[in-house]
């Protein structure tokens, strides 16, 4: 049993009223102030609330027995809509049909800290969520110990209903829950045993899932109002380029086109947050009555453009990043370094050195850009996907001209985050537009505008030195990243504190070709780069690829290198091992090619082994074994989908995928020319190993993407003889076809 | 502008749109069906996927005047109570991520099962490919048709 505080500096994170009716209502914070243990990965948690105890989330229970949690996280397809309620129903003690799920909106004062990104919330929520369960049930307990004048202690609770074993009496929490709305929130509430859990563990469908599968108005795309616009853009069609002149006057006579205009989406004077990451201010804003009439009148826009700024090519950036390779680190305090690289490297018998690259990447939500908003001299309401609400209330107000509280905002759910929809400009735009006409409008962006608008993945690049003895001992270690803007080298991450002589450095170039954070951010690149080198060391060692790693692993256990390493080598072994066990490593089938990859990042581990057979020159992927280790799994089905989705888009990103530019201009423009992932072309089967730990759970929206890379790369190079530098996979090289 | 009677999910709707507008859009903005999803607009992702007597069309490549007298399907008319067998399977083999795709995939599974009761891996490959998912549910897809394809057989 674990006791947990439900006050942090005298503030409670609770709060409980009665509910209209009858019932109690329970308000708690949802990322309370348990801020998890280590800041390491500060940086991908991409922001922290500031206000850790504002209550922004509600558990009412009716005085019929249900319960309804609202969840103010903003659900884009990770599933933690099911999962972090699941976690409250467990400590309250509930059934969990029992319990409704429903989102809330950002639309008062109370529901004030909301985001979704690094794969931060069920880490973040766990101890708050499961405080919230437990004290709505101890304050259920503590009603009905004062009625039937009875100890608290000697009541048990069970599928909501609270039973007296002495007198044999028991009661339904919604009979009780008007009178716990009287009593006072607790200082201090047991915790379960997880030894104890019903609803944590379980397998738990997706709450949403029917009404996906019927085509219910969920997602931004879908809102309409009485009287509603449609408005879409006309960015410039280059990076570094603004307007020159526009001719909207033939476009304007069109049918159902009410006006066209250009907007500054971010003056000067406008205060921007960080997520408001835009190479476009100045658009063009085409609003009609309908989208096709606005599509036809954007089409038929005469615009000139004209350079005023660096204008890239994708061929001129990458030359200028081998140079960066070759130059010394940009920044030494960015750097890393432990014992004598220099002298490891001179007296090796063996240097192996190798440098791979990988292309900026879209997001490519299926759902693209687009936003409602309806703006009036006094208030302003948006309605629309997005991750970061309270930045965008933030500078739509400041755009707007309004005070903070007088704009509302509305998450839907979301077609696809992947890190997108951190980003709002799209949110300000159709204020902005809004303001202007003076209407409801929704923006709506085509698949163009959004392909082409920016907010990349980084391109990156990095190379690799390895220095072996003569025994083919690691003993030296030297990364040097680079990519536009970010190096994509972290630099206490594995294999930093396995070998006494490291240097880790990095270079990086600016670019205005926009980027943002890409799901699992530089470990989407790196790990590709890590773990396919370390299985060309491990060759050129005449070592076998896992054995190698564990026994770079068992060096960070026994006597880690440094201080700073920033994972736990026994649980990054422990996948490995899992995998080896459970993939039957070291038994080859005839025709099938194998590679092995770990990567640890976002607080979870995963080891993956893919098996490829060669048809022609097209990979087959027969299957991937892959182990995690996560912590406590709260919902084993949706933890399973992330996994296996993050497996097919790391495997299809890494073969196909490619953004590319031409004196400023995306190549790529639709999935026509940009490719991604198909069904013929998915894994045949995943199989997934959790290992059972016991420990707080971590993240799954991002870290089983990163690894399948390098295994994907390890087992072609083990089909084809060739090794893999460069993503993506096919196209670039003769190998594939 | 040119006044056109659709059957859209068993029941005649009058609407007066100009006749090269996408079905995708008449669904969308006039008829006020939302199910059936906007993703590329070129036929490439298959989001829009609706039935045209029965077949699997993209309906952002479809201009509402080729339509004629045929029967309109979307998402909304699949079932009468969202119970075809492919929707049932999709939610027993959890299959949505973010979802916003799903709906074209069910249409366009559904297409599928109703000329291939049994399809095979290969066949299911085949004649989904032209649907994209980009949070990676592939497997759980195939899964879910392989279900619906039982309960239906």
């Amino acid at each position: 049993m674990t006791l947990i505080k439900t006050k942090h500096n005298r503030r409670s994170f609770l709060k409980v009223s009665s509910l209209a009716g009858g019932g109690m209502v329970l308000g708690f914070s949802w990322l309370a102030g348990c801020k998890p243990e280590g800041t390491a990965e500060a940086v991908e948690a991409i922001i922290m609330p500031d206000n850790w105890y504002d209550v922004n989330a509600f558990l009412k229970i009716g005085n019929n027995g249900v319960v309804t949690i609202m969840s103010p996280n903003p659900e884009i397809g990770q599933n933690v809509k099911t999962a972090m309620p699941m976690i409250v129903a467990e400590e309250l003690d509930v059934d969990w049909k029992n319990v409704i799920v429903e989102q809330a909106g950002l639309n008062t004062e109370s529901f004030s800290r909301q985001l979704a990104g690094g794969s931060q919330s069920i880490r973040q929520g766990w101890k708050s969520l499961r405080m919230a369960g437990a004290t709505a049930r101890r304050m259920l307990m503590e009603a009905a110990a004062k009625e039937w004048e009875v100890d608290v202690a000697e009541l048990t609770t069970a599928s909501g209903v609270i039973t007296h074993e002495g007198s044999g009496r028991s009661i339904g929490y919604g009979e009780i829950a008007s009178s716990a709305a009287g009593i006072e929130v607790p200082e201090e509430v047991e915790l379960k045993d997880p030894k104890d859990f019903k609803i944590i563990g379980v397998p738990t469908k997706n709450v949403d899932g029917k009404k996906i599968a019927t085509g219910q108005p969920l997602f931004g795309l879908d809102y309409q109002q009485e009287g509603m616009l449609i408005a879409m853009i006309e960015h410039p069609p280059a990076f570094g380029m603004t307007l020159k002149s526009m001719d909207a006057e033939a476009a304007k006579a069109m049918p159902g086109i009410v006006d066209i205009f250009t907007i500054d989406t971010y003056p000067e004077d406008v205060e921007k947050q960080w997520s408001d990451t835009s190479a476009f201010s100045e658009l063009v804003a085409i609003v009609g009555n309908t989208t096709w009439e606005v599509l036809k009148a954007k089409k038929a826009l005469k615009l000139e453009w004209e350079g005023k700024d660096a204008i890239e090519n994708t061929s001129t950036i990458d030359q200028e990043l081998e140079k960066r390779l070759l130059a010394a680190a940009d920044d030494p305090a960015r750097s890393r370094k432990d014992g004598d690289p220099e002298a490891a490297f001179r007296d090796a018998a063996q240097v192996i050195e190798r440098t791979y690259s990988g292309p900026f990447l879209a997001h490519n939500t299926m759902e693209p850009m687009n936003f409602f908003a309806h703006v009036t001299a006094d208030h302003a309401e948006l309605v629309g996907p997005i991750q970061t609400p309270e930045f965008m209330r933030k500078t739509a107000a400041a755009r707007l001209g309004l005070p903070e509280e007088k704009v509302s905002i509305m998450m839907t759910r979301m077609g696809g985050g992947f890190g997108r929809r951190l980003y709002g400009h799209f949110g300000i735009e159709a204020a902005a537009i809004s303001q202007k006409i003076n209407a409801p409008v929704k923006l709506i962006y085509t698949r163009e505008d959004d392909m082409t608008q920016g907010t990349y993945r980084p391109t990156y690049k990095v190379t690799y030195r390895a220095a072996l003895d003569a025994d083919n001992n690691l003993i030296g270690f030297h990364v040097k990243g680079t990519g536009a803007p970010e190096s994509p080298v972290f630099n206490n991450r594995f294999p930093a504190g396995t070998v006494d002589n490291y240097l880790a450095e990095n270079n990086s170039r600016e670019s205005n070709i926009s980027t943002g954070a890409w799901r699992a951010p530089r470990s989407n690149f790196i790990a590709f780069a890590e773990q396919s080198f370390l299985d060309e060391v491990a060759e050129a060692a005449g070592k076998d690829p896992i054995d190698f790693r564990l026994g770079l692993f068992d060096r960070a256990i026994s006597d880690p290198v440094g201080d700073s390493n920033d994972y736990d080598p026994e649980r990054y072994a422990g996948v490995l091992k899992l995998v080896k066990e459970k993939a039957g490593w070291g038994q080859d089938k005839p025709g099938v090619h194998r590679g092995v990859s770990a990567y640890f990042c976002h607080n979870s581990y995963v080891a993956q082994v893919v098996d490829v057979v060669m048809e022609g020159d097209k990979p087959k992927i027969e299957k991937v074994w892959c182990a995690v280790d996560c912590g406590i799994v709260v919902n084993p089905e949706g933890a399973l989908n992330q996994i296996e989705g993050g497996i097919v888009d790391g495997i299809g990103h890494a073969l196909y995928s490619n953004m590319t530019f031409k004196d400023g201009k995306p190549e790529q423009n639709n999935f026509d020319k940009y490719r991604l992932i198909r069904h013929s072309e998915a894994p045949k089967e995943i199989e997934v190993f959790f290992v059972e730990n016991g420990v707080d759970p971590t993240g799954l929206g991002e870290p089983s993407l990163p690894p399948v890379a390098a295994a994907l790369a390890n087992a072609l190079a083990r089909a084809t003889g060739e090794r893999l530098y460069s993503q993506p996979f096919v196209g670039t090289q003769q190998v594939l076809g | 502008m040119a006044i056109y009677n659709l059957k859209i999910n068993g029941k005649t709707q009058e609407i007066d749109v100009a006749p090269d507008t996408p079905v995708l859009w008449v669904l969308r903005d006039h008829a006020k069906l939302t199910g059936t999803k906007y993703g590329c607009g070129i036929g490439q992702c298959g989001a829009c996927t609706i039935h045209i007597d029965g077949t699997a069309m993209r309906s952002c490549s479809l201009p509402v005047s080729s339509v004629g007298d045929k029967a309109i399907t979307t998402i909304e008319g699949l079932s009468e109570a969202g119970d075809h067998p492919l929707q049932e399977a999709w939610v027993e083999h959890d299959v949505p991520q973010c979802g916003y795709c799903q709906a074209g995939q069910i249409m366009n599974a559904a297409s599928l099962l109703k000329n291939n009761p049994s399809p095979s891996d290969a066949d299911i490959d085949a004649a989904m490919n032209g649907n994209i998912c980009r949070c990676g549910t592939y497997l759980r897809i195939k899964s879910a048709i392989k279900t619906a394809s039982q309960k239906m057989g």
